[in-house]
């Protein structure tokens, strides 16, 4: 690791103006920006701590849905959400292990849009809107493929939030050695349609499987999407599965997902 | 009834305390005055010629003491093969040498081409990027592909060995016509061709070394992750340094897991002392946990086609094998008789076959070097047979468990000379599947079967009845093979005046539990409180010469020298209670402690003899030394032999391909046990690694060298909740007949006798389910590869 300046603003405003800095970069949980230093892989010169602002923390329903601060840790998530989004409270309860649900933060792991990261799906398929210290970012805007987002430079994530669904459920198949998703599939369905938003799966990041959506939206039942084939075009070959199994994951996990919605 | 206490007590491991409370003493825990850091400069290309290494920029850097390469230690000695192996031919080996910092080529990706010692670790980190940018290296083609390394003699790992050939080994050469014969005559054969998967042993604590050196004495002192300090002292003493071995003291204090990767030694033990001496400054190398994944001494890595030959209704006639084994850019110190005497002496199993041939080619490949790891050979042998037994038994519609009950040796055969060279001494193979059928309850199996379908998954059971030669060796017959050390171990038994106890033992103990056990055998035996007595090991100024821990030798081995020296301690005790009690020697008794004249109530206890020893005023001096501490030294006889019998029942999800292991049962045949908890735990850890190798653990080096698996995020090791709750048993014990404490060892058993019952469960599994294509699946049995299996 290099050497660099650390700060903890305690107000939105005085983030922005820490981001101003030449080389600054906003850490929230650290899950995956530290592990990158440590091998010398980042070297930011100034860090931006987010998670000593009270306004970005904590779960709160609203008239919009569910908000949930953008430094809101997963264990928290999983443990205050559970009353008003519980397909959304598991998701966040079986990311990582204890250490990682009790440092990683939402805003964290949807700024970094890993394409196995969980919570990404969550966000697409519950048609959420990202919020930053700038403006509003609908969810099928703000996703841009692998580690790639709608965020400007100095923009980050202050919340997120979930309109909350009549039925959801995240189910997803472990990467035998990170345990990131080696495919996810969140299947959300509201009173105007069914979304499914698939991760772990796309050379490009989640994505939506309209042709579930359809299917479902008009049946919500497993034996819906049974007819259906996913496409292995762009899907992930690497050590852990071919694009031909994940487009299998993708199948077999949105009809568990289905059953299981809740 | 159960013991509290001595000999088969369950006693707790009392090193657990220090272990779990944070007060382990591990060599990066050790802090020098002066001491300074070094840093390793690896290579990132898998194959290179070192053009040029630029020191100037890096040397100059800020806190930089000194900068090391290649040609600072091309006048010193190679780091040896402790083997030798002859080819078929009977030419010997290739040896190339192996430096302490790569010369003229880097041959794998981590191969350390040069160090920086510095004042802290960062500008020591800082420098190293410097001399790797300003060192120049072509790259050459690499060389991964076991089969393409042979195949294309123009591409040469080491330019003076044409064909990346080490040796082409057969075993035993002079029964292959037979063996060849059997086969032509066979009403049936049974083909298989089988990857044993390569594993990164990932112990808990990475390597790590401290040298030291005192310019006053001329003393050097290395601190080390080691699993044997006077072998690493002789290596890297004599061998490699040239410094006399009673001018090195060489310590491991606590280390935290070696799994086989700390038996070798390494060149950065080299370099911290040879640094050491050039700066008169302590010199501290600690890994990080990619330069674990990059340069310890990876495990397995065979590529083996076995034939069995039969009769039709399953008596197994004859077996041969073919197999390569990567030994990766250079020899590890062990990695010529892993694939070689620790695997094909292995190729009979516990069955009696009349004919065995075994063919092994070593190969040369840009990629880390191989060496034995928890099992070492004989995981290798174990899975290449159990799997093509289980194969035969589908072939030809054979109930497994019936085919090995007909071929298993039986206990009227003992002692039993293999058609492969070794000399089983005793068993009882029926009775451990007996007993694993029982605690399995097979009979109940199709109930549990159909409980899973109704849930949509495919139940299977599979079985491994396995044997191993461990209690690591018979020097005698070692040296015959090619060994070119002794394989003894030493303790000494020093009683201090007040009865308290200090064993000093060549075993190291780096998990084991050894400080336990070897107290429950030493105070059972002088009938004293195990708390009396203390375990010293690790360190070569304190302990006799021993050879360490590896190939479930400590109890077998060093407990039967710890054993020996005990029963000289009560030999002179009864002598000096002789004196004391004015008996004579032959008529006194040592019973519960005590030493008395046979048939009087005249006693001593076992305190007021060490007492007098060091107090010697009513003491024969004039015919027994003063003083109560003894030293033995003790060679094996023979291997030994623990066997057994695995039941390993999986669920595997049809959609998925995930492979969840339902239970697992082990009936292991240990000889005597001295403390079955502690056996226990070595059965679990054995188990749970080979069923990390079976569903888990592979390593991958793509066709540049470069190695994909360098971190957990690809390296898929096993978890808590990848494992069941085992049923374990050792109640079918045959006690070994040629040491005094009649043990086998157990540290290994897990793992070698675990992967093919899991493999075996697998495919029984998608049998019952119709999916009868499936012959085989190669390890590791990812979800991905079940998958493409099923739907292949």
């Amino acid at each position: 690791m290099f050497n660099f300046d650390f700060v903890k603003p305690s107000t939105i405003a005085d983030a922005v103006a820490a981001m101003a800095q030449d080389g600054a970069q906003a850490l929230s949980g650290g899950q995956t920006l530290t592990p990158t230093m440590k091998q010398r892989l980042a070297s930011p010169s100034v860090l931006v701590s987010l998670t000593g602002i009270a306004e970005m923390k904590g779960v709160c329903l609203g008239a919009d849905g569910l908000s949930i601060g953008g430094a809101t840790t997963h264990a928290t998530v999983a443990a205050e959400a559970r009353a008003h989004y519980p397909a959304l409270a598991d998701l966040a309860a079986n990311i990582g292990d204890p250490m990682v649900r009790n440092r990683g933060t939402i805003g964290g792991s949807v700024a970094n849009n890993d394409p196995a990261a969980c919570y990404p799906s969550a966000v697409l398929a519950s048609g959420a809107v990202v919020v930053t210290n700038k403006r509003k970012i609908a969810a099928d805007d703000y996703f841009q493929g692998m580690f790639s987002t709608a965020l400007d430079e100095g923009e980050f994530i202050t919340g997120v939030t979930f309109p909350v669904p009549e039925k959801a459920a995240y189910v997803k198949f472990n990467q035998p050695a990170s345990r990131f998703a080696l495919t996810g599939v969140f299947v959300a369905k509201y009173a105007s349609g069914v979304r499914v938003a698939v991760t772990g799966a796309s050379n490009n990041g989640v994505f939506r499987w309209t042709e579930a959506e359809a299917a479902l939206s008009a049946s919500f039942s497993a034996a819906a999407v049974e007819g259906l084939t996913v496409s292995a075009d762009d899907l992930i070959t690497d050590l852990h599965g071919t694009a031909a199994y994940r487009a299998n994951l993708v199948k077999v996990l949105t009809k568990r997902a289905v059953a299981g919605a809740k | 009834m159960p013991k509290d206490t001595g000999i088969g007590a369950s006693s707790k491991r009392r090193e657990d305390v220090r272990f779990l409370s944070g007060k382990g003493l591990y060599t990066q825990d050790i802090a020098l005055a002066g001491q300074t850091y070094a840093v390793m400069v690896r290579s990132n290309v898998a194959h290179g010629k070192i053009k040029s290494i630029n020191t100037a920029n890096a040397a100059a850097m800020p806190g930089v003491l000194a900068v090391f390469t290649g040609e600072d230690f091309k006048d010193v000695g190679g780091n040896p093969a402790g083997w030798l192996i002859n080819s078929r031919d009977g030419t010997p080996m290739r040896e190339p040498k192996r430096p302490v910092l790569a010369h003229g080529k880097v041959r794998h990706v981590g191969d350390a081409y040069a160090a920086i010692v510095a004042e802290t670790y960062n500008q020591a980190k800082d420098a190293a990027q410097q001399l790797a940018d300003d060192t120049e290296i072509e790259e050459l083609p690499a060389i991964i592909d076991m089969k393409a390394a042979v195949a294309n003699p123009a591409n040469r790992v080491h330019d003076e060995i044409p064909d990346n050939l080490c040796f082409d080994w057969g075993w035993i050469e002079d029964n292959r016509a037979a063996v060849d014969a059997a086969f032509k005559s066979a009403p049936h054969v049974t083909t298989l061709e089988l990857v044993n998967n390569r594993l990164v042993p990932n112990a808990m604590e990475p390597r790590a070394s401290i040298g030291e050196y005192n310019p006053g004495t001329g003393d050097y002192k290395l601190t080390t992750t080691s699993q044997n300090p006077h072998l690493t002292r002789l290596l890297v003493a004599a061998f490699v340094l040239g410094i006399p071995e009673n001018k090195l003291t060489v310590v491991a204090p606590d280390v935290g897991g070696g799994f086989g990767s700390k038996i070798y030694h390494y060149g950065e033990e080299a370099l911290v002392l040879a640094a050491a001496k050039k700066l008169g400054r302590p010199v501290r190398w600690i890994a990080e946990r990619s330069e674990s994944f990059l340069s310890d001494a990876h495990g397995r890595d065979h590529v083996t086609k076995i034939e069995l030959a039969s009769t039709k209704d399953g008596e197994i006639l004859a077996i041969r094998t073919e197999t390569l084994a990567n030994v990766g850019a250079y020899l590890s110190n062990f990695s010529t008789a892993t694939p070689t005497f620790l695997h094909g002496t292995l190729m009979a199993g516990p069955y009696k076959v009349p004919h065995v041939y075994v063919n092994v080619k070593t190969v040369f490949t840009n990629t880390a070097p191989v060496d034995a790891y928890r099992g070492a050979g004989r995981p290798e042998a174990t899975f290449s047979i159990e799997r093509v037994v289980d194969k035969m038994c589908r072939e030809l519609g054979l109930d497994p468990f019936e085919v090995r009950r007909k071929n298993l040796l039986t206990p009227d055969q003992f002692p039993y000379t293999t058609p492969v060279g070794l000399v089983y001494d005793t068993g009882n193979y029926q009775a451990t599947l007996d007993k694993a059928v029982e605690l399995g309850d097979v009979a109940g199996f199709e109930a549990r079967r159909a409980a899973s379908a109704a849930k949509g998954k495919l139940r299977g059971m599979g079985l491994s009845t396995w044997i191993e030669a461990c209690g690591i060796a018979p020097s005698h017959l070692v040296g015959v093979l090619g060994s070119r050390v002794g394989l003894f171990d030493a303790a000494t038994v020093r009683v201090n005046a007040t009865g308290n106890i200090s064993v000093m033992t060549g075993a190291h103990s780096h998990g084991q539990g050894h400080e336990t056990v070897f107290a429950q055998i030493v105070a059972d035996k002088l009938g004293i409180d195990e708390s009396a007595v203390d375990i010293v090991h690790g360190d070569t100024s304190k302990i006799p010469f021993g050879m360490g821990s590896y190939g479930s030798r400590s109890l077998a081995v060093c407990g039967s020298a710890m054993n020996k020296a005990v029963d000289k301690i009560i030999a002179k005790g009864k002598k000096i209670a002789a004196h004391m009690l004015e008996a004579a020697e032959g008529d006194i008794v040592f019973e519960a402690g005590k030493f008395s004249v046979a048939g009087t109530d005249k006693a001593k206890t076992f305190g007021e003899i060490a007492f007098s020893a060091y107090v010697p005023h009513n003491y024969p001096l004039e015919t027994l030394e003063p003083g109560l501490e003894e030293t033995a030294f003790y060679d094996p006889a023979n291997f030994t032999y623990p066997a057994g019998a695995y039941i390993c029942e999986v669920e595997v999800d049809p959609e998925t391909g995930k492979v969840d292991i339902a239970s697992f049962t082990c009936a292991d045949d240990f000889g005597n046990v001295m403390n079955p908890m502690i056996v226990e735990g070595q059965v679990h850890g054995g188990v749970g690694q080979g069923i990390g190798q079976a569903l888990l653990e592979n390593t991958v080096y793509d066709e540049n060298g470069q190695i994909l698996t360098a971190s957990f995020m690809d390296y898929a090791m096993p978890r808590a909740d990848d494992v069941p709750f085992y049923t374990v048993d050792h109640s079918c014990a045959t006690p070994c007949t040629h040491n005094p404490l009649g043990v086998k060892g157990c540290g290994e058993a897990g793992a070698i006798g675990s992967p093919p019952a899991v493999v075996n469960a697998v495919i029984d599994a998608l049998h019952r389910g119709g999916h009868t294509h499936v012959t085989h699946i190669d390890m590791p049995v990812s979800p991905a590869r079940v998958w493409a299996a099923i739907n292949g």
